[in-house]
């Protein structure tokens, strides 16, 4: 599904991915663990298409070139960004936005639109599950939201949007044991055999929740180590400076 | 980021047509006689030609006020014409079916189409080409309600004494250069009477167009709320794309009287100029309300058009418990220039007024806001509050924000807030990952930023400002 050979990534002459290699199948969900500044939120940028990085080495995603394509082409092959900040939108309706969204990348795949009524249920269906309040829709994007209603938003754009690939870019960050509990439980129910997951994170904790088929140590820039998930607790007893010279 | 700079600098305009209907013009010019000329042009009753002879002579005393944050080259007010009419083909029409078909044509094209506003759309709509109305729809069903709702020459024949009751009454001609100017040669316009009591059954509507060349236009509205009245008024403007720059300065008056309620809203979408700054629209309006006791007067604005808008909708809140509103939304591109923006005169007591202005640049435009607030020693308990956002796209355009405050009652409440933002990186991108385009998450965040306002229009009004404002920040992607 992803394969990620060589990758380099700089702003300036600051070289922030230094051959940084990956790969993951269908179905797999890989957990990118590392320390502040090691990289990980420049991997969830580069891979999404965010300007400012000057890259080369080579990102091939179901069989394409991923690097090519502009962010909004790579949505509609299915790749999806949980971010680390979402981003307030003052004055637009979240129902407005999700809907605009969703109908956008059925265009690009040439499934029919879906109508206001039917997009309603289908958020609220999806809502519940997540423990939200409908009051939500009618929000502007992100306005007002605290830091554990931004994730639980990013978290239902996921489970709609249906990606093949998703990335989540620190989302247990800020996030209580509670709201953790319910955005791993999420997060898991949307195992997939076509769709994979990369979670990005500095600790181990929603990995509590979500069982990943590989851990990897990212550090400096590359991936030092890979392990299955008994790699994160060794990260959590003994630091990454420690498991990463194992 | 320049992308979306791109975006709104290739905006293309979509009514710079222009039909090619035979036109009778004054000649070119400005003096007692071209005065004289338009108001037998009119068949107007001695007072009236008084009038307006005194506004041009009070006009010739006058200069051009040098204050507005705004830049052209001089205007030759001896180089255009002052009247410009399409040919009667025939008797005056008696109803719509008469209206001469490529008149009727150039409106269909406009979307108005006149008939079927008649049909189906139930607003009432007076349509106004050049320095006449060609139509106004709906007369008889509002007839029965007791409206009046005709072109301003019709209100002169017909109804003489309400005119000129209340001509001049809140913008008198000695108010400014060009209310002065536009009192002189005002041509046509529209004219609504709500009788006491009465809420006006349907949406009123004016439609504004030039399509004459070399030609100003001077466009005159009266609106008149008798006590306990209400009426919800709405305008719309464009006009074809021409490399010379036309004048446009029309004055508004609105009289709500006591518990009477007057809501106006204008789409203004006159042509902008290219993208080099040639040709447009130099909008200098007038716009002023009185409100009495109890009496709201809420102007809404979505100002798209113009190379130049100088424009200050405001409201004398002479009443006791009247209420004045101001939502504006101006949008700048290219080398577009709006100084705009509103003035609160609080003179009754618990008297209130809003202010919530949304000013957008992009490309080389500059967009101000100049406000007044002044409360006056009688406006005890006056209260006032103003927001002015402004939003920048691109680096090489501008915003200011000039807001006059004077209160002279130390009961009054007056708070001010401002705040300048960016379309940001960081929402672009974030739409863009949900699969939006950039041109669609441009539009989306812009119509965010706008939306307090457009929730102030009339429902289709605020439908139409939308895709407006799509269009405006339409362009070279994809």
């Amino acid at each position: 599904m992803l394969h990620i050979e060589r990758l380099t990534a700089s702003v300036g002459d600051k070289t922030i991915l230094d051959g940084l290699d990956l790969d993951i199948a269908a179905g797999e969900i890989h957990a990118v663990m590392g320390p502040n500044g090691a990289g990980k939120s420049t991997l969830s940028n580069v891979l999404a298409g965010r300007d400012g990085y000057t890259t080369t080495g080579t990102v091939t995603f179901e069989g394409g070139d991923l690097l090519a394509l502009t962010p909004e082409e790579r949505a509609a092959k299915g790749l999806f960004l949980a971010f680390q900040h979402p981003v307030e939108i003052p004055g637009v309706g979240n129902m407005y936005f999700l809907h605009t969204a969703l109908n956008a990348i059925r265009l690009v795949r040439g499934q029919p639109e879906i109508g206001a009524v039917d997009f309603l249920a289908l958020a609220k269906e999806h809502m519940a599950r997540l423990d939200m309040d409908p009051a939500f829709l009618s929000r502007s994007v992100n306005e007002g939201f605290s830091g554990g209603e931004k994730k639980r938003n990013e978290i239902l754009q996921l489970s709609l949007l249906e990606p093949r690939l998703a990335i989540l870019d620190e989302t247990d960050s800020g996030l209580d044991i509670d709201a953790l509990r319910v955005v791993g439980e999420g997060v898991e129910r949307l195992r997939h055999p076509e769709r994979s997951m990369l979670i990005i994170t500095h600790h181990p904790r929603l990995l509590e929740f979500v069982r990943p088929d590989r851990v990897h140590v990212l550090q400096a820039g590359r991936i030092v180590r890979t392990g299955d998930h008994h790699l994160a607790r060794e990260l959590e007893a003994v630091g990454y400076g420690a498991a990463a010279a194992r | 980021m320049s992308d979306v700079v791109d975006i709104l600098v290739e905006r293309e305009y979509a009514y710079g047509f222009h039909a090619d209907l035979e036109t009778e013009l004054a000649p070119k010019g400005l003096d007692e006689d071209v005065v004289r000329l338009i108001s037998a042009k009119k068949q107007e009753p001695a007072w009236l030609l008084e009038w307006r002879l005194a506004a041009f002579r009070h006009f010739l005393t006058l200069e051009e006020p040098t204050w507005p944050n705004v830049h052209h080259p001089p205007i030759d007010y001896q180089d255009m014409h002052y009247w410009a009419a399409p040919k009667p083909k025939g008797p005056a029409p008696k109803s719509l079916d008469e209206v001469d078909p490529q008149i009727r044509a150039e409106f269909d094209k406009l979307g108005i189409s006149l008939a079927e506003q008649e049909r189906l759309s139930g607003v009432a709509v007076d349509a106004v080409m050049d320095s006449i109305s060609v139509a106004t729809t709906f007369k008889a069903k509002l007839a029965e309600a007791g409206v009046i709702f005709c072109s301003f020459s019709e209100a002169v024949r017909e109804h003489p004494e309400l005119v000129r009751r209340y001509l001049g009454s809140v913008v008198p001609f000695r108010d400014n250069f060009f209310a002065a100017l536009n009192s002189a040669v005002f041509s046509d316009g529209s004219f609504c009477f709500i009788p006491a009591g009465v809420q006006c059954p349907m949406e009123l509507s004016t439609y504004f167009r030039i399509n004459a060349a070399e030609t100003g236009q001077f466009e005159r509205t009266l609106i008149v709320a008798e006590e306990g009245a209400s009426v919800s008024y709405l305008e719309g403007c464009t006009a074809p794309k021409r490399d010379e720059n036309q004048l446009h300065a029309a004055v508004v008056e609105l009289v709500a009287l006591d518990d009477a309620s007057i809501k106006y809203s204008t789409v203004q979408n006159w042509y902008p100029g290219d993208a080099d700054g040639k040709g447009g629209i130099f909008n200098f309006v007038t716009k002023r309300g009185r409100a009495g006791n109890r009496a709201t007067i809420s102007w809404t604005q979505v100002e798209t058009g113009s190379a130049i808008t100088w424009k200050y909708p405001s409201v004398i809140l002479q009443g006791d418990d009247s209420v004045g509103e101001f939502y504006s939304v101006a949008v700048t591109t290219h080398h577009q220039q709006a100084d705009t923006g509103t003035k609160m005169i609080h003179i009754g007591r618990n008297t209130t007024s809003t202010i919530l202005s949304k000013g957008i640049s992009a490309g080389h435009a500059q967009n101000t806001y100049r406000g007044l607030v002044k409360v006056l020693r009688s406006a005890t308990g006056a209260r006032n509050h103003t927001r002015c956002d402004s939003l920048l796209i691109g680096p090489d355009c501008g915003a200011h924000t000039f807001p006059y405050i004077e209160v002279k009652n130390d009961t009054a409440q007056v708070e001010h807030e401002a705040s300048t933002s960016k379309v940001s990186d960081d929402q672009l991108f974030y739409c863009r990952q949900r699969g939006l385009t950039e041109e669609d998450a441009t539009s989306m965040i812009v119509n965010g930023f706008c939306r307090e306002v457009f929730d102030e229009l009339p429902m289709e009004y605020a439908v139409e400002a939308q895709a407006l404002m799509r269009l405006t920040l339409e362009g070279a992607v994809g």
